[in-house]
Formats: structure tokens, C-alpha cells, sequence
């Protein structure tokens, strides 16, 4: 596997089952997730989108009751090896969550939440010019430099998507997932995100789940349609959007369910 | 489908609203007569040096004097009491919130504290006897303390419990996403979240103890002299009101409403004041 680092597919996902009880969420997936690009988990609601995206992180551990099996290598690792750490694959790969969680305290201190908690900066005007640097990239620095140091509960909701991002960034992932990011927010703030996301995979990997075809079409690299817990077709964004070869997936397309 | 009607639906409403109007009314008038009472009979009696002196001799007689003695002795006994409940309930009631649905233990922590809160203060007061006989302990201002704290320990814990539910879940996720450990998470994010309630908690166990005369009876002891350390006895405002109120000296039995009205007093100042504190701490919460 050492070979493949930092070159083939960033997560490869192999025979993997998910588990709530006694229903089956996910159904023998077998996914290559390709680097550097924006891959788009498409589908109805309930489909298994989300998680899909939460096995990535791990993130199914904290629900009760869930029972995994298979394999998900990333850059080559098996996460879920008992010998890997979850804290440090959780700061490879940032979630971003579909309603925007501040954490209660300033916008600053929320961005050098992370960076502290993984000791990533010692100095503190190192730390000023991270929290700068990473709101930059979110792009909020130029609406909120003036009020660092004020509660991240009063920014709006879209605000609060983007400072949710920087503070991902800051903690230096390789991944970001995204779970249907922008649906909780006002049109001109989902555009926003948007086109942070199409200027951030220059340096990441990213994974989103959506159920809005449009956004899919405007994002996706590679794309991954999923009905019923299993994938039903993925491929390179222009060919499962021009070019379905699945008849469930063009009927989604066409908006028939 | 048949329509409800809509005369009897109309009716619903208007008794609801009566219902209420009623309870409020109940409720206003008893604050108002017990207010009243302590401020008609006790605002003669109180000065300054009620709450300047300690009782000179004669005092139980009606002569020179005041009970500051009482009024520092109830703080004490409360504060240490609430401080002594905060280092326990904390941790205990984030358990119970992190392992609610998974352990029989921790059901029956639940339990436990549920029936400890309806156990009359005098029944901690005679534990708290037991316990101050086991360790040595003369009544003093450390027996009265520990006493009060495991009065207060199932009320604080409760009401810390009742807050730290209301704590999404995403909040500590979006903190668990970051590579936060939980416990991390717990003491960053959580205990940041619940700063407010956490103060209201307080409020009500600090209430709930400076307002009780049964559990310092036999423990803190009574004290014309005000303790200048942890194994001296001290005196309380409940047990002033209660040996003043007993003397057969109408001046005296005065006093002891102007002591229920300073009691009053103080819990109505810390109730505003952590209201305000509850209130400047909510800045950074996230709804």
C-alpha cells in the first residue's frame, strides 16, 4: 500500500455493511474516493448518504446500537484497525454538519479551538496570523475582522457555516466532508460556500452528500448515486451526468423520485 | 368528518385561562403576605447593628446586640456547603448525561438522587450527626458544611443534569470532529455551554441550604461568637429566627422576624445577582 500514498485514490472503501440494529443502511459498498477532487454523494433522502460520509470519519461510533463491516483505507490505512487513533484520523478529515454549530465562544477562540487542542501553534502571534490565514480561506475575514473577539453565536447562519469551515481548515485535514452544507442557509451564502469548495480542492480532498441535482452538477469531479443503502453507479462527474448507464439513475436525474 | 365543536373547544380555552389566572393570583398573594408579614413585623426591629454586632449579653432578653453572627455563619455554611456539592455533582452529572442510556448503574445514580432529593432535611442532619461522631468532629462549621453539601448534592446534581441535557448533540460532535477527546469536549464545550444554568443551579442549592435550620441543628451548632475556623461551631439565620421566636419577649420575637427578612434579603440578592452574572455569561451560548 505505501506505493499508493499521496498518488491513487485518496479513500478506498472495500465490502463495507452498516448496521442500525436489525436494518441494513448500507449495503456492500466499494468505492474509490479520487485526491484533489470534489466527489458528490447523490441520492433521495434516506438513501445512506450521510452515512456513507460519517463512516469516513468515524463518526458511527458515537451513535449506539451501529455494527460495521468492511474496510476503509485512507492513503492506505485502515481506519478501522484498532490500532488507529480516531483522534488523529478525525483531524485528517473535517466534517462539516448541515446545520452550522459555533462553538460557544468568540469567533477567534473558535478557530483557535482546533490549532490548540492539537498543540499546532504555541506563539501567540503565530496564532493571530493562523486565525487570519484560515478565515481568509473561508472567506469571512473581510466581514468579521473587526469583531474577533465577540460570540460566534451572533454571526447569521451562513456566517456561522463559513467560520464552521475555517475552523475545520485549521486543523490542517487532508479531507473535508460535507453533509448537505448548504441547507440550512440563504441562497447568496450557499454560493458562498460553493465556490470556497471549488477553490479548496486545490489542497483537499473533498466529499459531500446532497439531494440538489443542480449543486451536483455544479460541483462534482466524481460523483456517487446511491438509492437504498447501495451505490448504484459512480464514475467521473460528466459521465453519470450525461451519460447515466443505470436506468434508476436517470430516472433520479429526470426527477422521477 | 365531523366538525368538533366549536362552542365546546371555545369553553376549553376559557377554563384553561381562568384556571391559570387563578394560580397566578394564589401564587402572588401568599409572596405578597409572607413579604408583608416579615416587613411589617421585622422593619421596626431592624438597624444597624442587627447586622453590624454580634449578640451582647442579654440579647435573648432584648437588650444590646445584633446576629451577625448568624447572618456570616449562614454564609459560610452555605457557600462551603455549595462549593463542597459543586465538586462531586459536576462530574456525576455528566456521567449520568454520557452513560444515560447505556448503564443500570447509572440508572440507578438516577434513582438514587431522585428519592435523596425528597428526604427531609432533618434525616441529613441526624447522617450528618453520625458522620461528624464517626470522624471526631465536635459540631462546628466543617460538620455543618458537610451536612449541607449532601443536602444540596442531589438538587445541584439534578439541576446541573437537567441543563447538560439541553446541550445539542451536534455541538459536542462538531468539537468530536475537530479530534477533540470527549473529554475534551466535555469540559471546553460543555461546561462552556451550560455556564448560565450551572449559576442558576447553584442559586437554587445555595437557597435550598441557607433557608434550612433541621440539618445545622445538631451539626454547626449555635454560637454567639462568629467561627474564626473550620472546627469552631457557628451560628445560622433559621436557628436565630427559631431561638429568638421562642423567648417570651415580644422585642425579641421582633428581632426574629427582622431575621427571617434579612434571610430573605440575601437570597433575594443572590438570586438577582446570578441572574445577572447567568445573564452576561449567556453571550457566548449557542441556540
Amino acid at each position: 500500500m505505501e506505493t499508493n500514498r499521496f498518488m491513487g485514490p485518496h479513500v478506498q472503501i472495500r465490502h463495507l455493511n452498516v448496521f442500525y440494529g436489525r436494518d441494513q443502511s448500507l449495503k456492500d459498498i466499494n468505492l474509490d474516493i479520487p485526491r484533489g477532487q470534489i466527489t458528490v454523494i447523490l441520492g433521495p433522502s434516506g438513501c445512506g448518504k450521510t452515512t456513507l460520509l460519517k463512516s469516513i470519519n468515524r463518526f458511527l461510533d458515537l451513535s449506539d446500537n451501529v455494527r460495521i463491516s468492511g474496510q476503509i483505507f485512507v492513503d492506505g490505512d485502515d481506519i478501522y484497525d484498532p490500532k488507529i487513533d480516531v483522534i488523529e484520523l478525525r483531524k485528517r478529515i473535517g466534517l462539516l454538519a448541515q446545520r452550522p454549530y459555533s462553538l460557544p465562544m468568540s469567533i477567534y477562540d473558535n478557530v483557535a479551538y482546533g490549532m490548540r487542542l492539537h498543540r499546532l501553534c504555541n506563539n501567540k502571534k503565530e496564532m493571530e496570523k493562523r486565525v487570519q490565514h484560515y478565515l481568509e480561506e473561508a472567506g469571512l475575514w473581510s466581514e468579521i475582522k473587526d469583531r474577533l473577539h465577540q460570540p460566534a453565536a451572533r454571526l447569521s447562519v451562513g456566517q456561522q457555516q463559513r467560520l464552521c469551515l475555517a475552523r475545520g481548515l485549521a486543523v490542517e485535514p487532508e479531507i473535508i466532508l460535507g453533509d448537505e452544507i448548504t441547507s440550512a442557509l440563504d441562497p447568496i451564502s450557499a454560493q458562498h460556500i460553493e465556490k470556497r469548495l471549488l477553490d479548496l480542492k486545490k489542497h483537499y480532498s473533498i466529499v459531500i452528500v446532497t439531494h440538489i441535482l443542480r449543486q451536483a452538477k455544479r460541483l462534482a469531479d466524481y460523483v456517487i448515486f446511491m438509492y437504498l443503502g447501495e451505490v448504484i453507479e459512480h464514475g467521473p462527474a460528466h459521465e453519470v451526468f450525461n451519460n447515466p448507464k443505470e436506468q434508476r439513475t436517470k430516472a433520479y436525474m429526470e426527477g422521477q423520485f | 368528518m365531523k366538525q368538533p365543536n366549536r362552542k365546546i373547544r371555545h369553553l376549553e380555552e376559557f377554563i384553561v385561562k381562568v384556571f391559570m389566572i387563578l394560580s397566578l393570583v394564589v401564587i402572588v398573594v401568599c409572596t405578597s403576605y409572607i413579604l408583608f408579614t416579615i416587613l411589617y413585623k421585622g422593619l421596626p426591629s431592624l438597624n444597624l447593628a442587627m447586622i453590624t454586632q454580634t449578640p451582647k449579653g442579654g440579647y435573648y432578653l432584648g437588650k444590646e446586640g445584633g446576629i451577625l453572627n448568624a447572618i456570616l455563619g449562614s454564609i459560610y455554611l452555605a457557600g462551603g456547603g455549595t462549593l463542597a456539592a459543586l465538586v462531586p455533582g459536576i462530574p456525576l452529572a455528566l456521567f449520568l448525561h454520557s452513560y444515560r442510556q447505556h448503564s443500570s448503574w447509572a440508572r440507578l445514580v438516577q434513582l438514587s438522587l431522585d428519592t435523596l432529593c425528597g428526604i427531609p432535611s432533618i434525616v441529613y442532619g441526624a447522617f450528618g450527626f453520625a458522620i461528624m461522631v464517626a470522624l471526631g468532629l465536635r459540631a462546628s462549621l466543617l460538620a455543618g458544611i458537610i451536612t449541607l453539601a449532601f443536602l444540596e448534592l442531589p438538587i445541584l446534581t439534578r439541576a446541573i443534569y437537567e441543563v447538560i441535557r439541553m446541550v445539542p448533540e451536534e455541538l459536542e460532535h462538531a468539537s468530536l470532529g475537530l479530534g477533540a477527546t470527549i473529554f475534551e469536549t466535555k469540559i471546553q464545550i460543555v461546561i462552556r455551554q451550560i455556564l448560565p444554568g450551572l449559576i442558576t443551579a447553584l442559586q437554587l442549592a445555595f437557597g435550598r441550604a441557607i433557608g434550612d435550620a433541621a440539618s445545622v441543628l445538631f451539626t454547626a451548632g449555635y454560637t454567639d461568637r462568629i467561627p474564626v475556623s473550620l472546627f469552631q461551631p457557628v451560628a445560622s439565620l433559621p436557628l436565630a429566627v427559631f431561638f429568638q421566636m421562642n423567648t417570651p419577649f415580644p422585642e425579641v420575637q421582633q428581632r426574629a422576624y427582622a431575621s427571617a427578612l434579612l434571610l430573605t434579603i440575601i437570597v433575594f440578592v443572590i438570586s438577582l445577582g446570578s441572574r445577572l452574572l447567568s445573564a452576561r455569561l449567556s453571550r457566548n451560548i449557542i441556540k
